[in-house]
């Protein structure tokens, strides 16, 4: 459709070669597309301040979509509890920055050093846990019916919330609200806040050091080549083992990272806090194209706003008790109209 | 690295273990069960000596599994009768020991030593007659049953009707699941359809209300003990069922066809999210997507909903044998219990007959090999639509049944965890094997009941712990799922045939996974 053949073609002429499936898809999105330029036409600055609520809460979805992405693009499952470890992410950097550094609301300099630290501590321990995860429930199931290891990293996920359950109880845990509200600039009703931008700003560098490990890196090389044929890549030299549990730390320490900063914004975790945000950053992993790193940052940015606009817009908008419902039936909209997602490429499976 | 170091030891461990299992098999047999028996020995005194009931009963099942092994016909049979007998005395004579004083115990084990007895030929019979049997005759004989150590008591009748409720629905998944080889992971969303389709049309969610107060619809058809002004849809609840469990085939028909041309783990995520969906929607639907139309009254659910019943006609023409409605009999619960287990029946049957058919050969085929199944002619799409329509049936039909005898229906009902739990059920029993399905069936729903609650008030008093063991409910079925899956991946009570598929596995020995 993007070809240059067919931008010659005139406009009905494209449209005609379309089945009546993706022609429905298309006018989907137009009237998504529409519903959200009225918005921003009828109330312009409250309409900015959620689009930037979105690429906030986008960014954190992105460092757990990756995580996912990185995993299916390796073993080719989806790893049900990288959700939970998400949420130990939020409950160990909770602990770390209360009860052993002793951080409170309003940080000023010095303290800065001691969340970087946090952060560090919470990308060890959280890696170190996804590597587990598959030492114990994945590894010993490969070459098993792809059913199996579905299946444990289900049970996986329940063990890892009762786990959180047991250690901090049922109710939410409060975190010190340490981020900088300060403004980085206001224009009318239009306010920028510092730590909607520190999210961000974490998130970038981290998306960058990653597609380097992919794309430049011998680790990375041993990553690919063993996302590709893990016969192959063992024939190679590649010790096949080592390679996944490294890309299990790896994404383990993404979703870390985003523990500690959903911790932060939110201020607040709970145990099943990670189970229905993993589904989501799941969502936006498919929506860019599971297995693409930047697919998946766009995918969990584009779920961002989307789920800012259901929440925040004035016209017409479901409201946040349907946000869960909208965002899977994207999920099965993508599935049905684009299985290879946003920046996939078509495989002969089918997705 | 020191990481690499402990993943490559725990690999080691593991193959020591696999090499300690295999050695331990090739001993002659008689070392092997003289090694057994010592183990179970210090097992049962460590048991006895935390809770003398419960090794009273360790003995008991430890015996019974081991009386069939004796070779000699007479010797067995005369170890038998003595069981029985010492059993028996025991009941009447040793109450002081034995915590609980009404005593079946060796009426139970009778029965399942005769069972064994009975000639394989004619086994596939017997048993499930004789469970059946018990199965009808359950209300009348539970009170006096034992208690099970560690678990408490047998389920009271309005239990065993949510057991069967959850039977049912694990048969309906184990076609999906078992037969197929498709993870469906939003089977409560079935379930949540089959009880709003009956709380819709059995209630007074629609009687919607006329300027001066009157309902504004008044539909009747066949419903019974309903006065015939009451407001809203009122419909038999036998043809609710039927609708119900069609609803819900239709809508596993629309969600499958997109979805079942993907790979198994994109059905899996779809399902899930199916699964999450439909409870938001309940919830939330009492202002549906902010229009304002209430179709679900939201969190507060919908309540009361009609019973079943056979209506008057139908009593006094079976001279009062089928109740009029369900309510007003004086055993409501019993007759609840065995219209649940008609179901069940039904079920069974069906599960039964299809696994056997064209159709049920094709989902086994498809479960062990996609491509070869394709290419042996084997309709991919239409096959795997059809095990998902199937499961969904049962799901529906189960969640109408649920309703109507619970006389209402929440969206809080209808969780994720509740799929998973189903899930478990067929997993622990063994995917394929109806049997397998019921036990595991039959054992987590009265863990999730009663039992677990039991044990975590038994763990406390003996242990001196103060745990809340209900609450890691799921964190157990998680534990399970796993151990399951790692050790025992055909189940409980294998199928032979998923018991071969586990254990060979789908492809060839992978060349990564050589230990140097």
């Amino acid at each position: 459709m993007t070809t240059e053949a067919s931008a010659q073609v005139p406009l009905v002429g494209k449209f005609r070669g379309m089945g009546v499936v993706p022609m429905f898809g298309l006018l989907l999105v137009a009237l998504v597309l529409a519903w959200i330029v009225i918005n921003f036409v009828k109330e312009l600055e409250a309409s900015t301040n959620v689009l930037f609520i979105g690429i906030t809460q986008g960014a954190i979805y992105a460092l757990v979509a990756l995580g996912y992405t990185l995993v299916y693009g390796i073993l080719e499952l989806i790893n049900f509890a990288h959700g939970d470890v998400f949420m130990l992410g939020g409950m160990i950097s909770a602990t770390f920055a209360t009860s052993v550094f002793g951080l409170e609301s309003g940080a000023s300099g010095a303290d800065w050093l001691l969340v970087v630290l946090t952060l560090l501590i919470t990308m060890l321990l959280c890696g170190t846990i996804n590597a587990s995860i598959e030492l114990i429930a994945y590894r010993p199931l490969r070459g098993a019916p792809r059913l199996a290891p579905l299946i444990t990293a289900i049970g996986m996920s329940f063990i890892l919330q009762d786990i959180a359950l047991a250690w901090k109880g049922p109710n939410f845990i409060s975190v010190p609200d340490i981020l900088p509200k300060g403004r980085i600039f206001h224009i009318g009703g239009v306010v920028y806040q510092w730590n909607k931008l520190i999210v961000v700003l974490i998130t970038v560098p981290v998306l960058i050091g990653l597609v380097y490990l992919v794309q430049n890196t011998r680790q990375g090389k041993a990553m690919r080549a063993t996302a590709q044929d893990m016969d192959a890549a063992a024939m190679m030299g590649i010790n096949v083992n080592r390679t996944i549990s490294f890309t299990f730390l790896i994404a383990g320490s993404l979703a870390g990272a985003a523990g500690l900063l959903y911790a932060l914004y939110v201020t607040n975790v709970r145990y099943d806090q990670g189970f229905q945000l993993g589904l989501i950053a799941f969502t936006a992993a498919v929506l860019g194209g599971i297995g693409n790193l930047p697919g998946a940052v766009l995918g969990a940015l584009l779920i961002g706003l989307i789920q800012a606009f259901n929440e925040g817009f004035k016209w017409h908008a479901p409201g946040s008790d349907w946000t869960q419902s909208i965002v899977f039936s994207i999920l099965i909209l993508i599935l049905v109209f684009r299985p290879e997602g946003l920046l996939g490429e078509r495989t002969p499976e089918g997705a | 690295m020191a990481w690499a170091k402990t993943a490559e030891r725990t690999d080691a461990v593991r193959t020591s273990i696999r090499d300690q299992r295999n050695r331990f098999r090739a001993l002659p047999q008689r070392t092997r069960w003289a090694i057994w028996l010592a183990v179970e020995l210090v097992a049962v005194i460590v048991i006895s000596v935390i809770d003398t009931s419960l090794g009273v009963a360790a003995v008991a099942i430890l015996t019974v599994l081991w009386v069939p092994k004796i070779a000699d016909l007479r010797l067995r049979a005369a170890v038998e009768v003595a069981l029985v007998v010492f059993l028996y005395i025991a009941a009447q004579s040793w109450t002081d020991l034995i915590v609980d004083p009404q005593h079946t115990a060796w009426m139970v084990a009778a029965i399942g030593l005769g069972l064994t007895w009975v000639p394989p030929a004619w086994r596939r019979i017997a048993v499930p007659a004789v469970v059946g049997a018990l199965a009808i005759g359950y209300p009348y004989y539970v009170d006096d049953l034992f208690t099970i150590p560690l678990l408490g008591p047998f389920p009271d009748v309005r239990t065993g009707v949510v057991m069967l409720v959850y039977i049912m629905m694990a048969i309906g998944l184990n076609i999906v699941v078992g037969y197929a080889g498709l993870l469906d992971l939003g089977y409560v969303a079935f379930y949540a359809m089959g009880a709003y389709t009956v709380a819709w049309f059995a209630s007074l969610q629609f009687a919607g209300e006329t300027a001066s107060g009157a309902a504004k619809r008044t539909v009747h058809f066949g419903a019974v003990g309903i006065d015939p002004k009451l407001g809203g849809f009122h419909i038999s609840i036998w043809l609710l069922l039927v609708l119900a469990g069609i609803v819900t085939a239709l809508a596993g028909v629309i969600i499958g066809l997109p979805t079942l041309r993907l790979r198994g783990d994109y059905l899996a995520i779809v399902t899930l999210g199916f699964g999450e969906i439909l409870p938001q929607v309940a919830r939330n639907g009492d202002n549906f997507l902010g229009t304002g139309r209430n179709l679900t009254n939201g969190p507060n659910g919908i309540t009361p909903i009609d019973a079943p019943g056979f209506g008057t006609h139908l009593h006094d023409w079976t001279g009062g044998v089928l109740p009029a409605n369900y309510l007003t009999v004086t055993h409501a619960d019993r007759i609840f219990f065995w219209t649940a287990l008609l179901l069940v029946g039904i079920t069974i049957f069906c599960s039964w007959r299809l696994r056997d058919s064209r159709l049920g050969r094709a989902w086994i085929a498809i479960r062990e090999d996609e491509t070869a199944a394709a290419a042996m002619g084997v309709p991919l799409m239409r096959t795997k639509t059809w095990a998902y329509a199937t499961g969904a049936f049962f799901g529906g039909v189960a969640g109408a049944y649920y309703a109507s005898f619970k006389s209402a229906t929440f969206p809080g009902d209808f969780f994720f965890n509740i799929s998973v739990f189903i899930l478990c059920m067929v997993i622990l029993g063994g995917m394929g094997n109806i049997w397998g399905v019921i036990l595991g069936a039959s054992f987590l729903a009265y863990l999730d009941q009663a039992g677990l609650a039991n044990t975590g008030s038994w763990l406390n008093n003996n242990l001196n712990v103060n745990i809340d063991v209900p609450l890691y409910e799921f964190g157990i079925f998680g534990v399970i799922l796993l151990v399951v899956m790692l050790f025992r991946p055909e189940g409980l009570i294998p199928s032979a045939r998923r018991a071969a598929e586990f254990h060979e596995g789908v492809s060839d020995e992978p060349l990564y996974d050589q230990t140097h």
